[in-house]
């Protein structure tokens, strides 16, 4: 690692004020990504500043059809939460997929969504769920947040404070976890609302996407048979020494189907 | 630098390290406690696993001065007055190791992970154990050694 200052902030205003002073300062709270990050001196901030025990970053609130959750909300918290798996069970379902379980005793939901790795898991939740991104300045609507590998609408200087997901109907996840990482070769969240599917493929692309002639067909019969005969573009996906894209769009038909399955209790 | 005070293994502590300082750096060199292995250090096979505030976290991916304030158990720190931990007994008895190096690891993750789920099912263990990777393979008897840790800690 290269060196930096580390610093805690005590509260959210001085974390804000911390970040602004430090153009090029970081956050940190679970760090299971940042860490890693940093070991492999991928990145060379001038300071960390740990948010990780900001007591208003953490919580898991339910109110009005809507479920509020913390940024520096550790994936253990969500997967145990009796509200979470009230709420939308699926969440509390794919936050116990995450990594391991020591991974899930640090990592944060706040950090996954910020980092936008394109194999995270909770990116296609909060894409499929129509997600509201709360940071210290502003909302950000799903739709707009997420912006290819590792990007986010994020401005510097911002953080995120709480994630709001409506309550679905219905919603289910599937993953393919490489067997090595953990992490999804292909994940597909389907959710389904008032206003009809949402279907969130991540791990298979360059960053989390919706499948929307999935979200179409489902829109009319939600049934797995909906989507048999539609195929993911393989044009711009991921390709490695893990599988090829064709291989990627397959996997992300199947999981879809059996995300589909789950959800209609099929 | 920074000023890390924390209690390991019951005993107050008070190091001036680098803020680089990996927390399982700190245990290793400053505290002199070896037990904890640095095996990967990619947080992946877990030999690194201490308990930190009384949850599992691998120290490899975690700063030394992220422990600020925190009580830390390592391994050293399981047994009580020369009694072995009921993890540690149930590792011994199963034979649950061959060359050791990832047992440190592997006994903080499950006496974590018992704590939340006393009696777990064989799918349970394997979910519970797959932070930590044994490089001899010798799950059969880890995962004996899981069951019978449950046995003894529910007498």
């Amino acid at each position: 690692m290269y060196s930096f200052n580390y610093v805690r902030a005590k509260s959210l205003k001085e974390a804000g004020d911390l970040l602004a002073a430090n153009g090029e300062a970081k956050l940190l709270a679970g760090g299971m990504t940042l860490i890693p990050t940093l070991k492999a001196r991928l990145a060379q901030p001038s300071h960390l500043i740990d948010i990780g025990g900001i007591a208003e970053l953490s919580g898991i609130e339910a109110k009005d059809g809507k479920l509020s959750i913390g940024a520096a909300t550790q994936h253990v918290e969500v997967a145990r939460s009796a509200v979470v798996k009230k709420a939308i069970p699926a969440l509390a379902y794919l936050a116990n997929l995450i990594g391991d379980p020591q991974v899930r005793n640090r990592g944060t939901i706040g950090g996954s969504l910020a980092n936008n790795d394109p194999a995270a898991d909770y990116p296609s939740a909060a894409l499929a769920l129509g997600a509201t991104i709360v940071t210290n300045k502003r909302e950000i609507a799903v739709d707009d947040f997420f912006q290819g590998m590792f990007a986010t609408a994020l401005d510097a200087g911002e953080m995120i404070v709480k994630v709001v997901f409506p309550v679905p109907m219905k919603a289910a996840y599937e993953k393919f976890p490489h067997p090595a990482s953990g992490y999804a070769m292909a994940g597909s969240f389907v959710a389904q609302n008032s206003k009809g599917v949402r279907v969130a493929i991540t791990g298979a692309g360059p960053g989390v996407f919706r499948w929307k002639e999935a979200e179409a067909a489902l829109g009319k019969k939600l049934a797995a048979a909906s989507v048999e005969a539609l195929n993911v573009d393989a044009t711009d996906l991921n390709e490695d020494m893990h599988g090829t894209k064709e291989y990627r769009a397959n996997l992300a038909k199947v999981m879809t189907k059996r995300a589909v399955a789950k959800l209609s209790g099929k | 630098m920074a000023k890390v005070e924390l209690k390991i293994n019951g005993k107050q502590h008070s190091y001036d390290v680098e803020d680089r300082t990996l927390l399982v750096n700190l245990i290793r060199d400053s505290a002199q406690l070896t037990g904890t292995h640095v095996g990967c250090d990619t947080s992946q096979c877990g030999a690194c696993t201490i308990h930190m505030n009384g949850v599992a976290v691998k120290s490899c991916t975690v700063l030394a001065a992220q422990a600020n304030g925190a009580d830390i158990v390592t391994i050293e720190g399981l047994a009580k007055n020369g009694k072995l931990h009921p993890v540690q007994q149930a590792f011994t008895e199963c034979h649950a190791l061959q060359c050791g190096f990832c047992t440190p690891g592997m006994i903080m993750a499950v006496t974590g992970f018992l704590k939340d789920n006393p009696n777990p099912s064989d799918d349970e263990i394997y979910h519970g154990l797959e932070g930590n990777l044994c490089r001899c393979t010798g799950y059969i008897n880890i995962v004996k050694a899981v069951k019978k840790s449950a046995e003894l800690m529910r007498k």
